[in-house]
C-alpha cells in the first residue's frame, strides 16, 4: 500500500529520504519549444507516491544528477506521477533527452504544498506566471474535482508569448466551463493572437473576485509574484490571505544541507510555499 | 433625456467623484462603437479624446519597421483608452486599434481641457486618477522589459 501523506512526512525526515526510487517514463508530452511533460510509473516493486498539490520531487537523471520538480499532475491519481519541466540547465536538459520507457531516480514527495483545505468557502485566485502554471495545476484539478466548496475560482495567467502558453488544450477546457475564470495574457502578441497583450498583473483589477473573502495562490518568477502582491493587496486582499510558492536551489530536500535557506526556514521543507504574512519581511530581499 | 451620467457614475473610473465634476464631464461625452480592425487613434495624430471601454477590446500598437504593427497591451471593458489628450502636444503616441466591436464613452479632451482650466479643482481630481493609469501603464511597461519568463529570469 502507498504510504500515506503522514507517513511520507516520516520517511522525508530519515535517512530513507535520500534513495531515489526508479521510475520509467510511460509519456513524454512536448508543450512548448522548451517545456515537456512527463508521465512516471514505479518500477522494481517502488509504491505510487501520494503526494499534495504544491509538493515537489527529486528527479534523478542518471549519471547526470537531481533537480527538484514540482508535480504538476492530480494529487487524485497517484499511480501516474505527473512532472512539467522547462530546459533551463544540463539536468533538464538531459531529462528533456529521454524518451518513452527510459528509468529516472524519483524522491518525494517534498515540501508543504497548497493551502486548497483553508479556501473552502472562499473565492480562490490562482496567478501563474510562466512555469508557474506546472505547480498550480494540482490545485486546479483539486478544486474541480469539489468545485462546490469554493466560491469564484479565477485563473489569471501571463506568460511570455502565445507560443509559451502550457497546457494549452486544458487551459480551452477550463475556459468553456461556467464555473471558472480564466484569463490569459501574453507579455508579446504575434499577429495571430486576439486575446490579452499586457502582464499578468493588468488583470487584477478587472478580476471577479471579493478581495474581502479571497485566498490567493501565486507561483511564478519572483519578480512577477512581487508586482502580482502588491495589486492584490491594492484591491484589498490581507497579507495572510496572499500564498506564494519560492523557488531556491534545493539539493538534499529534507532541510539538511541547508542550500534553499530562507531566513530561518528552509524552502525545501518549510515551504515551498509560504503565506505572505509569513516571509515578507524576508521577500524581494536580494540579499536573502 | 436621458443622460450620459449614470454610466460615467458607475464606471470605476469616476467612483467617488463629486457630483458637480460629473455634470461637467457628462457635457463633454458621447456614445461610441468601432467596428472590429477600425483604428481609434494613430501614432502622431491629435488624440482629441479619451475613451471608456464599456464593450470590446482595443490594442494598442508600436510601428516597428522590420517587425511589422506590434502589440503591447490589450485594454477591455471598465478600463480607460488614451491619456495624450492631457499632454502637450495632444498626440496619439501609438495606434490604437479595436480588436473587437467596441462600443465606449468619448470624453472630448479640448471640452475637458477648457472646463478645467475653469475649474482647477476639477483639473485637479482628474489629475490625480489619469496619473494613477499612467503609472501603472509605466510599471506594466517595466515588467514587460523585464521578459520575467525568459530563461534568464
Amino acid at each position: 500500500m502507498a504510504p500515506t501523506l503522514d507517513e511520507q512526512m516520516h520517511i522525508s525526515g530519515s535517512a530513507e529520504a535520500m534513495l531515489p526510487r526508479a521510475y520509467a517514463i510511460r509519456r513524454v508530452k512536448r508543450e512548448t519549444a522548451d517545456t515537456f511533460t512527463m508521465e512516471f510509473e514505479p518500477v522494481d516493486g517502488a509504491s505510487e507516491l501520494t503526494f499534495a498539490a504544491g509538493q515537489f520531487n527529486m528527479l534523478y537523471v542518471f549519471g547526470v544528477g537531481e533537480v527538484p520538480i514540482s508535480i504538476s499532475g492530480n494529487p487524485a491519481n497517484p499511480q501516474t506521477l505527473v512532472h512539467t519541466t522547462r530546459v533551463v540547465g544540463t539536468v533538464t536538459k538531459a531529462l528533456g533527452e529521454l524518451k518513452r520507457g527510459d528509468r529516472v531516480g524519483i524522491r518525494g514527495a517534498y515540501g508543504r504544498g497548497w493551502p486548497v483545505a483553508a479556501a473552502t468557502g472562499n473565492d480562490v485566485v490562482i496567478v501563474a506566471g510562466g512555469i508557474g502554471l506546472a505547480p498550480l495545476r494540482p490545485v486546479m484539478y483539486e478544486m474541480l474535482a469539489a468545485r462546490e466548496k469554493f466560491g469564484k475560482v479565477v485563473l489569471l495567467y501571463g506568460t511570455r508569448t502565445p507560443a509559451d502558453i502550457l497546457f494549452r488544450k486544458e487551459l480551452e477546457e477550463w475556459r468553456a466551463r461556467f464555473d471558472l475564470e480564466v484569463f490569459i495574457t501574453v507579455d508579446r502578441g504575434s499577429p495571430d493572437w486576439r486575446g490579452n497583450v499586457g502582464v499578468v498583473t493588468t488583470l487584477i483589477p478587472k478580476a471577479p473576485f471579493d478581495p474581502t473573502n479571497t485566498l490567493a495562490m501565486i507561483c511564478g518568477p519572483e519578480v512577477m509574484m512581487r508586482f502580482t502582491i502588491n495589486a492584490l493587496q491594492k484591491r484589498g486582499v490581507p497579507a495572510e490571505a496572499i500564498y506564494v510558492s519560492m523557488e531556491r536551489n534545493m539539493k538534499c530536500a529534507i532541510g539538511f544541507c541547508g542550500h534553499c535557506q530562507y531566513g530561518g526556514a528552509f524552502i525545501c521543507k518549510d515551504g515551498p510555499v509560504f503565506s505572505y504574512a509569513q516571509i515578507q519581511e524576508l521577500f524581494g530581499k536580494s540579499e536573502i | 433625456m436621458e443622460t450620459l451620467e449614470p454610466l460615467l457614475a458607475a464606471h470605476p473610473f469616476f467612483k467617488n467623484l463629486e457630483e458637480s465634476f460629473l455634470k461637467l464631464i457628462t457635457g463633454c461625452a458621447s456614445n461610441v462603437r468601432f467596428e472590429a480592425g477600425e483604428f481609434i487613434g494613430r501614432e502622431g495624430a491629435n488624440a482629441d479624446h479619451f475613451y471608456l471601454i464599456r464593450h470590446g477590446q482595443v490594442s494598442l500598437q508600436v510601428a516597428s519597421p522590420s517587425r511589422g504593427a506590434m502589440v503591447v497591451q490589450t485594454i477591455g471593458e471598465g478600463e480607460i483608452l488614451g491619456w495624450s489628450w492631457l499632454v502637450p502636444p495632444y498626440r496619439w503616441t501609438l495606434d490604437v486599434q479595436a480588436i473587437t466591436l467596441t462600443r465606449a464613452i468619448a470624453l472630448d479632451g479640448k471640452c475637458i481641457r477648457a472646463k478645467c482650466e475653469e475649474n482647477h479643482d476639477l483639473g485637479y481630481e482628474l489629475l490625480k486618477r489619469f496619473t494613477q493609469i499612467m503609472v501603472q501603464r509605466l510599471e506594466a511597461t517595466r515588467i514587460q522589459l523585464l521578459d520575467i519568463y525568459g530563461t534568464h529570469a
